[in-house]
């Protein structure tokens, strides 16, 4: 291949492809097989970090930037006026494969712009798949997106070939959509998305019965959406991203914060600050859902309809439930542990199995890894020391903060003043 | 009167001393890399040659009283090399024989806890490793790279490796300990390398890699500074994650 040309192409065609955060390379059981080459069955590794502090794990780029959607939120889109290229099938297949022999990346995340039309976009992204599986014998990660509107034969197709496929709904609200991206509609994204999520059923299924089914895209589906373009809310995310997690069993969503690319009047203007603080608390919201037994309803509701930017979303629930503490470390179950603010999962495995031999103390939490300085107000342990007071949760939150350091609190005093 | 037992460095070594430990009765024990041993002032020394079979014996011992999950923490935790950490296992060692039940994972005993930190550190660098390793190809078609991690890592290294590369040739090489492990498309074997007293680990020499090498590497470089979002730039973060004592050997960072 010619170096200069694919070079060139790279430096637009990656630069086209960054605003997709999604980096994961884990979740897959792809395993080497008959010595080829690759092996997607370990659990993800990041191979290096960019100086916005973000994983870099896989090559992630765009076959074409070449569009002809027009959505006001997106870089590639018609009307903007770049440079566009277009990347053969060949040198997506030689540029993964050098990489990945170098042990730069876990494998290829492919997106594209749409040209012609959704199924000949498609077909090329299947294509690129298929050579690396079936002529390399590559057994790394290949993250493919599913293109909106493409026909359900060539997802069931790039399933075979792909560990995850992704659809993403980029605009949280129906109303969001109408305005910022006018020729797309809701129905186009959730297709795709449905064949997905029946194959991956029947796949499951069938495996049970045939042991050499085909795998059909082990590492699920993810998707992603855009933070702070369209006046959502934060309850108007969350509870798109619960109900995307419950009726299509999706592996993750993504909350990517609407960095400025445009002069155009319906969004933020150029200069506007990244809303990073409130994608770091989506991302936490998130978590507490799915791995702390959070139901969304106890986060966000009517009467609180977006997230405290100066405390996380756990310690925000405590503060709203004060009836439900203080809990006694010793005695709790397990999910009432994971609910005391200033506990991650590790500390309550931790303190679960250490308080089989003794009762734990302060000593005990601290040693263990316990944030004491928020969880103090909320529990009691093998101790006579414990917060007596009868504190309100006004004083309990101005205690928490006058003690405790931010790495956020430069970003929050100027967040704060962008929407207070 | 504390006894010295002077081991050759090898785990086998260090499991020979336990054994002995305990066949001497020995109440005030500590063990001590030969490589680090000072003779001591109060006290008595004694070398120990290795023995597979005696190491054998404790490693069963110890594995009748934990899962297998909990078994691998005490070899994690000896390859971080930590100076006390002889004292750490053989305080654990002596608790885990003590007790009726399983106490491997009671994070309330203090060197239970620290053997739990160690490991973590360790397998911490063994993932990092796995990450920051960056192969070059050479003229004589062997994807070669050198690391220099903070914990002897290298024996944790081969499985992932193998798997994931089983049809090329490659070598790791640890320029700090000294030896690297290469797999020659059969079997991954360990082998000590006598380095070129010219040979810069940071650069990509023409005499020793294949020309299109470079290429790749300067690939690499402009997909690394292409995928970066610069309105969100936070260096923080990023050495955070890629400390700045790994640089040397990163292609993208140089």
């Amino acid at each position: 291949m010619s170096f200069e040309r694919v070079q060139e192409k790279l430096n637009i065609l990656a630069d086209a492809a960054k605003y997709d955060v999604s980096c994961s390379s884990s979740g897959s059981n792809r395993t080497n097989k008959n010595k080829g080459l690759g092996d997607a069955s370990a659990s993800g590794i990041c191979h290096t970090y960019t100086e916005d502090g973000r994983c870099v794990s896989l090559l992630k780029i765009l076959l074409t930037n070449h569009c002809i959607f027009d959505c006001a939120y997106c870089v590639t889109r018609k009307s903007n006026d770049i440079k566009r290229a277009a990347f053969k099938v060949q040198e997506v297949v030689d540029l993964t494969i050098n990489f990945y022999r170098r042990n730069y990346i876990e494998g290829l995340f492919l997106s594209s712009g749409i040209f012609k039309s959704a199924d000949y976009t498609m077909e090329r992204l299947v294509a690129v798949a298929k050579k690396l599986r079936l002529e390399e014998n590559f057994n790394g990660y290949i993250h493919l997106k599913s293109i909106p509107g493409a026909s359900d034969e060539l997802m069931r197709e790039a399933g075979l070939y792909a560990d995850r496929l992704s659809v993403n709904i980029e605009i949280p609200t129906e109303k969001g959509l109408k305005l910022l991206a006018p020729d797309k509609n809701r129905a186009d994204f959730i297709k795709p998305m449905e064949k997905v999520k029946n194959e991956i059923i029947l796949y499951k299924n069938e495996k049970k019965l045939i042991k050499s089914t085909p795998k059909y895209a082990p590492a699920g589906q993810s998707t992603q959406m855009i933070v702070g373009a369209s006046g959502e809310s934060d309850m108007q995310i969350m509870y798109t991203s619960n109900y995307f997690y419950k009726n299509f069993n999706l592996k993750r969503v993504y909350y990517s914060g609407y960095v400025p690319i445009s002069y155009d009047t319906r969004l933020p203007q150029i200069g506007t600050p990244v809303p990073m603080l409130r994608e770091n608390r989506l991302y936490q919201t998130d978590w507490l859902l799915r791995f702390y037994g959070f139901n969304i309803e106890e986060i966000l509701n009517e009467q609180n309809q977006s997230l405290d930017l100066d405390i996380d979303p756990k310690l925000g629930w405590a503060l709203r439930n004060l009836h439900e503490f203080p809990v006694d470390i010793n005695k709790a179950d397990k999910r009432m542990l994971a609910r005391i603010p200033g506990l991650g999962m590790k500390s309550v495995f931790k303190i679960l199995n250490a308080r089989r031999y003794r009762q734990l103390n302060w000593d005990h939490l601290k040693s263990i890894g316990v944030a004491l300085n928020r969880a103090q107000y909320f529990i009691v342990c093998a101790s006579n020391q414990f917060e007596r007071r009868d504190l309100t949760s006004e004083k309990i939150k101005g205690l928490i903060l006058q003690n405790s350091k931010s790495k956020y609190t430069a970003m929050l005093s100027n967040q704060l003043n962008l929407f207070g | 009167m504390e006894t010295t037992l002077v081991y050759d460095g090898t785990f086998d070594g260090f499991l020979t001393c336990v054994f002995t430990a305990y066949e001497m009765k020995l109440k005030a024990v500590s063990m001590v890399n030969e490589k680090l041993f000072q003779e001591p002032l109060f006290g008595t020394s004694e070398v120990i040659i290795t023995e597979q079979e005696k190491a054998n014996r404790v490693w069963a011992g110890l594995k009748k009283k934990m899962s297998s999950n909990e078994l691998r923490r005490f070899y994690y935790a000896f390859l971080s090399e930590n100076p006390t950490v002889e004292t750490t296992l053989y305080q654990a060692i002596l608790y885990v024989f003590a007790s009726t039940k399983n106490v491997a994972s009671d994070f309330g005993n203090v060197h239970i806890l620290e053997l739990s930190k160690l490991t973590k550190n360790v397998g911490r660098e063994k993932h990092r490793m796995e990450a920051f390793v960056r192969f070059k190809l050479t003229k004589d078609v062997i994807y070669f790279a050198n690391i220099a991690p903070d914990f002897n890592v290298l024996p944790l290294l081969k499985n992932h490796f193998e798997k994931r590369y089983a049809d090329q040739k490659w070598l790791i090489y640890d320029l700090k300990r000294k030896y690297g492990i290469y797999y020659d498309l059969q079997t991954t074997e360990l082998i000590s390398l006598e380095l070129d007293a010219n040979f810069d680990p940071s650069k990509t020499s023409s005499a020793i890699f294949a020309p299109i090498e470079l290429e790749f590497q300067q690939l690499w470089k402009d997909y690394f500074r292409s995928t970066n979002i610069k309105s969100r730039k936070n260096m923080k973060l990023h050495i955070q994650h890629v400390p700045k004592r790994y640089w040397k050997y990163l292609s993208e960072k140089q």
